[in-house]
């Protein structure tokens, strides 16, 4: 029961803080909105158990890329957003069209996955660092190793725009 | 409900205590400062100034806070909040010693033993950085935000190095919780040298440990890293626009990330609450002998005063620092009061280390900051890991 409770909590929170990112004209406001969402992403992660996850995500996400984030935009001084008008298309069918994709996806998941068990929060306990680290270095070595690369080629990509030109 | 009642009592015990040491803490430093530059310190409010934390207190809270009409009010009145938050929450993790039984119910000194507790600390602490910037942005002056950017900028490159130097007594200690880390360092090789961290076969952590300090004091903004509020160039950086009681916040926040620094350097590589040297050689005789020192020191000062006042107050405090020494000296609370005071020793050490420091040196420049973590610290850090990482796996 109270399970529910702090799932119902968190995942509002994060669903609101996830609008509110779009709404906002402010795109520091969007920012730490975005952190919101991040922070109850954890919080979700640690009721589910996977307190490890839950706390990269925090030193990750909110702490490291949100807080990047924010530095660009008060390096650029980014004013609040003009906002144009919507065209009549989006207006009209918005909304609607957005509720029967919900629908569509609901009834596509209840559909496929008829009788999927109910997560019970505190079922899993394979969330610690040891376990994800046993994980990522045998089963997962491969697609971690690839990952890694990914992420070095992005580095490299930066570095050289960022480069001053010599000449 | 008796975890509820326990949790209760220690919540309201830390915070007290806390929150006491941090106002004390200002003290111990205007007056470790004032002695090295041959000055007397704050000497008007009571017994050697003792009241004066008391009396800034007062004279925050009766400020006139002042709005200014130009800031961004949400951010700006949200700013301090968040940064005094993040400063004080990382305690809850913190243990201070070993178990505690009082009437048939055991409970450990801390208020939660998480299994992930150094990274919740990570994680906090790097939330924190968000309180200033956003006070640098929100209040709307260039000042403020040059010191926003600054500390920003400087926490971000700053963490790199301190979460690597963190990394490397964790894979000796192969755990993530804090009381298992600290009771991994716990025993003596050869019977003296203990198992800190610093000192730990195979791979001593001193440099890990130097590492982590530096980081330290750029992470908790302290002189010679204090350019987000260097105030030759930037007033006051950050909280040029605060006054009164969100002033007091930020301030407060600074000397709340100082301690608990000071806490996770003691746990991680000082040993937490294990003693220098074996128990058996004497070491529960170093407390009651300290304080019945300095006892003895009060009273003969007092005595032979130069000070007219000084032969009431002194007096005082040597019975009380002589009644401390009689405390500890009752068999039956040495193992629960032993403990804490070698945690809280080491962790006074290494703030009078922070005041120390603000005493001797001068503030780096800009450049040299970024320079000095990222062509520097940086590559150390990481060598000290592989290094760390290649002599652990040797042995094990």
């Amino acid at each position: 029961m109270v399970d529910l409770l702090f799932f119902g909590l968190f995942a509002t929170v994060a669903v609101l803080c996830a609008i509110n990112v779009v709404v906002q004209k402010h795109p520091i406001s969007s920012a730490l909105s975005l952190v919101g969402v991040m922070a109850s992403l954890a919080v979700l992660y640690l009721l589910l158990g996977g307190e490890f996850i839950a706390m990269a995500q925090i030193i990750v996400y909110a702490g490291a890329v949100m807080v990047l984030f924010i530095f660009v935009i008060m390096l650029l001084n980014a004013g609040i957003e003009v906002r144009r008008g919507r065209s009549w298309m989006a207006t009209i069918f918005g909304a609607p069209a957005l509720l029967g994709l919900l629908g569509v996806l609901a009834c596509l998941l209840v559909r496929w996955f008829p009788d999927s068990p109910v997560i019970k929060f505190g079922d899993f306990t394979g969330g610690t660092a040891k376990e994800v680290g046993m994980a990522l270095f045998t089963d997962y070595l491969l697609p971690f190793e690839v990952t890694s690369v990914l992420i070095l080629i992005a580095i490299l990509g930066a570095v050289v725009l960022a480069r001053k030109e010599l000449d | 409900m008796e975890f509820l009642i326990a949790t209760s009592i220690k919540l309201g015990l830390i915070a007290f205590v806390l929150l006491t040491a941090l106002a004390y803490i200002q003290w111990v430093e205007r007056k470790v400062i004032a002695h090295v530059q041959v000055r007397m310190g704050p000497s008007r409010v009571g017994p050697h100034g003792l009241l004066q934390p008391l009396a800034d207190v007062i004279k925050l809270i009766t400020k006139e806070g002042v709005l200014p009409p130009h800031v961004n009010k949400v951010f700006y009145l949200a700013a301090p909040i968040l940064a005094v938050f993040m400063a004080l929450i990382t305690i809850s993790v913190i243990p201070f010693g070993t178990s505690i039984t009082v009437m048939g119910h055991t409970t450990m000194m801390e208020l939660a033993d998480v299994n992930v507790g150094i990274l919740v600390i990570l994680a906090v602490s790097s939330m924190g950085v968000y309180g200033i910037a956003l006070a640098g942005w929100s209040s709307n002056n260039k000042y403020s935000l040059l010191g926003g950017l600054r500390s920003s900028a400087q926490m971000i490159s700053y963490e790199l190095p301190m979460s690597l130097a963190i990394a490397a007594p964790l894979l000796s200690a192969g755990s993530l919780s804090l009381r298992s880390i600290t009771n991994s360092q716990a025993g003596f090789s050869l019977g003296v040298i203990p198992h800190w961290a610093i000192f730990a076969f195979p791979a001593p952590q001193i440099f890990s440990f130097i590492i982590f300090m530096i980081a330290a004091f750029a992470e908790t903004n302290r002189i010679p890293f204090d350019l987000p509020e260097a105030e030759n160039e930037l007033v006051a950086g950050f909280h040029v626009e605060y006054s009164s009681m969100s002033f007091a916040a930020f301030f407060m926040a600074e000397y709340a990330n100082m301690v608990t620094v000071c806490c996770v350097a003691t746990l991680l590589f000082l040993g937490g609450w294990h003693p220098l040297w074996p128990s058996a050689y004497g070491s529960d005789f170093l407390a009651p002998l300290i304080f019945a020192g300095s006892g003895a020191i009060c009273i003969y000062h007092g005595i032979n005063y130069v000070r007219p006042f000084d032969r009431i107050t002194l007096p005082v405090f040597g019975v009380i620092f002589l009644g401390l020494a009689g405390i500890f000296l009752i068999p039956q609370l040495v193992p629960i009061l032993m403990p804490l005071f070698w945690f809280l020793a080491k962790m006074s050490f290494l703030l009078f280390v922070f005041i120390w420091i603000r005493a001797t040196l001068p503030r780096f420049r800009y450049d040299q900051l970024m320079s000095f973590a990222w062509k520097f610290l940086f590559p150390v850090a990481l060598v000290n890991l592989l290094v760390t990482g290649f002599l652990v796996a040797l042995v094990s």
